[in-house]
């Protein structure tokens, strides 16, 4: 076995393995916490495939900012055992169901796909550095300057609702 | 790989880890030698010549001293936070350039650990995982005080990450690379970037106080008034991690200010030093210009420590939220502005 | 020309303070930080304040006042007469003392016909401010110039310093004669 290869066991193990955890555990903060080391090992994934620009950015948006977050709102909220709500068989049996069919389709998926076996065609450009990304994302002839765009408008509306929405109303008169 | 280019890497990283572990502990003495000379007093003394054996004892003391632990369920992540914390703090300097290139038995060493074109991401990534260390220890205590200093600290530093990245937009639009090295080479010849960008480098020198959480922005601890902030319940050398990451991260936030805005290791003279006394020696000086530079912004956050009084935390988030941020944009829109005008 | 109470600045640094909206130059507080930074930097090259303690002592004040002591005159006699001036005068109401009358015999011992048998002073209450030394008639306490003022003690009545501590030493005394002869 080539090192890469062990190195992709571990981390895949360390993912599920947190991946299993954080529904699995009764804590919300531990929950969240094993999400934020499934993020790293998924950051790992991304600098196995030599896309550091990817593991750094997935690093600083999903562990920096928003696991923060969510560490900061359950941490504030101090959920208790009571406070969980119950749930009705109904719903739990409903989630098992769709849970075994969509195992059973992927797991057919699996099986019948036919894995890619040769060369991909090279370029011979670093698809991996920055500059690469920039032209690729922003450039206007050849680029996806547009999509990109209105994506940061998407995001932007986004904010200023959350803004919106968390303003206090003035008591009117 | 060559086996060569290997030992030559680690030795490398075992010299910053180094010398970045002796530079923290040496902090902690400065600035008790620092905030006495400026209070007219002497500060340590006693331990080695004008007290230069003081870390080493105050490393002792905090080893020797008994380990009090609360009473927490989560005794695991109350050892994780201070972990976090150091190793955080002392990630970062994989990135940073030292030194130009040094000519070793013919080998041509890069005074780098790794010189990636996503280095600047790559400190942000760092840093903002800082947050983790505080919040994980300030939880785990299982004290309310200890989770509201957590708290405190936290969105303090979440909030100041931003303004702290939108300065750096307006830097990184004039020299069009993420690289530290890149960076660090563009400024040679004394084109150093605090002349074109001051204002970015005051928002940023400003997020530097409040990343590392030192006055006027060390509401989170408090020394003065309140309870020591996350770190209440650590005794030992847990509580010795968190203060010694505090003075690591300085380290770095100084380091990483003289290599964006002072012209890095380049100092004025330094082609003529290296044409006229070789490579080796020219660049031996521009470590130690870095170096000068990062000590005199240790000395600066000292300075400002026993200068100015702290923030009262509705100031904090209106300075971070309603100044910092919108000045940082309107400085990219002058930045975008100019680069249209005359290049 | 009368001058009212609110002009008067005894420290001649009196200041006005005034709640009027600050310039957009003062909001910024640059200018108010480098100022700061300038102070401390000055702070930072003056002349240190610390003496250092071992090696270096601080000089005594020429009116320093350390322990009393009661004194004895050249012949080694007790020289207080118990007139209770001190006891009068001790702002801290530290000393008390009982008289007694000097009998046949006991000339060597005290100078006066009445003296103290019992003088105590409560080193607790003393403040140390020399006034029983001012109010003798007789030159008959004294403070003295010792470094320590009261040795610690565990009980407080250890504290209340009796004769046995207060009267000088005998071989003090005939030193000092020795020395005026």
């Amino acid at each position: 076995m080539s090192p890469i290869l062990i190195i992709f066991y571990v981390l895949a193990a360390i993912t599920l393995a947190t991946a299993f955890l954080t529904i699995y555990s009764k804590n919300p903060i531990h929950s969240a916490i094993y999400l934020v080391l499934c993020f790293f090992s998924i950051a790992g994934h991304y600098l196995l495939f030599n896309a550091q620009f990817l593991a750094i950015v997935h690093v600083i948006v999903y562990s920096g900012a928003i696991m923060i977050l969510f560490l900061f709102t359950i941490m504030l909220m101090n959920l208790n055992k009571e406070d969980e709500v119950h749930k009705p068989r109904i719903t739990r049996l409903g989630a098992i169901t769709t849970f075994i069919l969509l195992s059973t389709a992927l797991v057919l998926i699996f099986m019948y796909s036919k894995p890619f076996v040769g060369d991909y065609p090279t370029t011979g450009e670093d698809f991996q550095s920055i500059k690469k990304l920039g032209t690729v994302l922003l450039d206007d002839k050849e680029g996806f300057m547009v999509p990109f765009e209105f994506a940061s408008i998407l995001l932007l509306v986004a904010m200023i609702g959350a803004v919106l929405l968390s303003k206090k109303e003035k008591p009117t008169k | 790989m060559d086996s060569a280019f290997i030992i030559e890497k680690s030795i490398f990283i075992v010299v910053i880890f180094a010398v970045t572990m002796v530079m923290a502990m040496y902090s902690t003495w400065a600035e008790r030698k620092v905030a006495a000379y400026l209070q007219d007093r002497v500060g340590p003394n006693r331990a080695g010549w004008g007290g230069l054996l003081q870390p080493l004892a105050d490393g002792m003391k905090l080893f020797a001293k008994e380990e009090f632990e609360p009473n927490t369920k989560n005794r695991f992540l109350f050892f994780v936070g201070p972990a976090v914390a150091m190793s955080t703090a002392l990630m970062t300097s994989a990135v940073i350039p030292w030194g130009d290139r040094l000519e070793i038995f013919g080998r041509t060493v890069i005074l780098q650990a790794t010189d990636t074109d996503s280095a600047i991401l790559y400190i942000f990534a760092v840093v903002s995982l800082g947050v983790y260390g505080i919040m994980i220890g300030g939880w785990a205590s299982n004290n309310k005080f200890s989770l509201m200093g957590a708290v405190r600290a936290a969105s303090q530093m979440v909030s100041y990450e931003i303004a702290m990245g939108l300065s750096i937009i307006a830097l990184l639009m004039m020299t069009g690379t993420l690289s530290l090295k890149e960076i660090s080479v563009q400024q040679h010849g004394m084109h150093w970037n605090v002349f074109y960008q001051p204002l970015s480098f005051l928002i940023f020198l400003i997020c530097a106080f409040a990343e590392t959480n030192r006055t006027p922005f060390d509401l989170a601890e408090c020394e003065s008034e309140l309870i020591g902030g996350y770190h209440t319940e650590y005794s030992s050398m847990k509580m010795g991690f968190y203060l010694f990451a505090e003075y690591a991260n300085m380290f770095i936030s100084a380091t990483i200010i003289s290599v964006l805005f002072f012209g890095g290791y380049n100092y004025p003279g330094m082609s003529w030093a290296i044409e006229n006394w070789g490579v080796n020696i020219g660049n031996v000086i521009g470590i130690f210009a870095l170096f000068a530079k990062l000590c005199f912004f240790i000395f600066f956050f000292m300075w400002i420590r026993w200068t100015i009084p702290r923030f009262r935390y509705d100031q904090l988030m209106n300075l971070g939220w309603r100044i910092l941020i919108p000045l940082s944009i309107v400085n990219i829109i002058i930045t975008g502005i100019c680069i249209l005008a005359f290049k | 020309m009368s001058t009212s109470i609110q002009s008067i600045s005894l420290s001649g640094k009196k200041k006005q303070v005034s709640n009027k909206e600050m310039t957009f130059l003062e909001r910024m507080y640059l200018i108010a930080i480098f100022k700061g930074l300038w102070i401390t930097i000055k702070h930072f090259f003056k002349k240190k304040a610390t003496i250092h303690y071992p090696e270096q002592v601080r000089e005594f004040s020429p009116v320093y006042r350390g322990q009393h002591m009661l004194k004895r005159d050249e012949q080694g006699r007790e020289n207080c007469t118990a007139c209770g001036l001190c006891a009068l005068s001790c702002p801290a109401e530290a000393i008390t003392m009982k008289a007694e009358e000097r009998k046949k015999g006991e000339e060597h011992l005290y100078r006066e016909e009445k003296y103290a048998s019992i003088y105590e002073i409560n080193m607790l209450r003393c403040i140390f401010c020399g006034l029983c030394e001012e109010a003798c008639p007789k030159d008959a306490i004294y403070l003295t110039i010792s470094k320590e003022l009261v040795p610690a003690q565990y009980n407080r009545e250890d504290f209340i310093f009796g004769k046995d501590k207060l009267v000088m030493p005998l071989e003090m005394a005939m030193a000092n004669t020795k020395k005026l002869n």
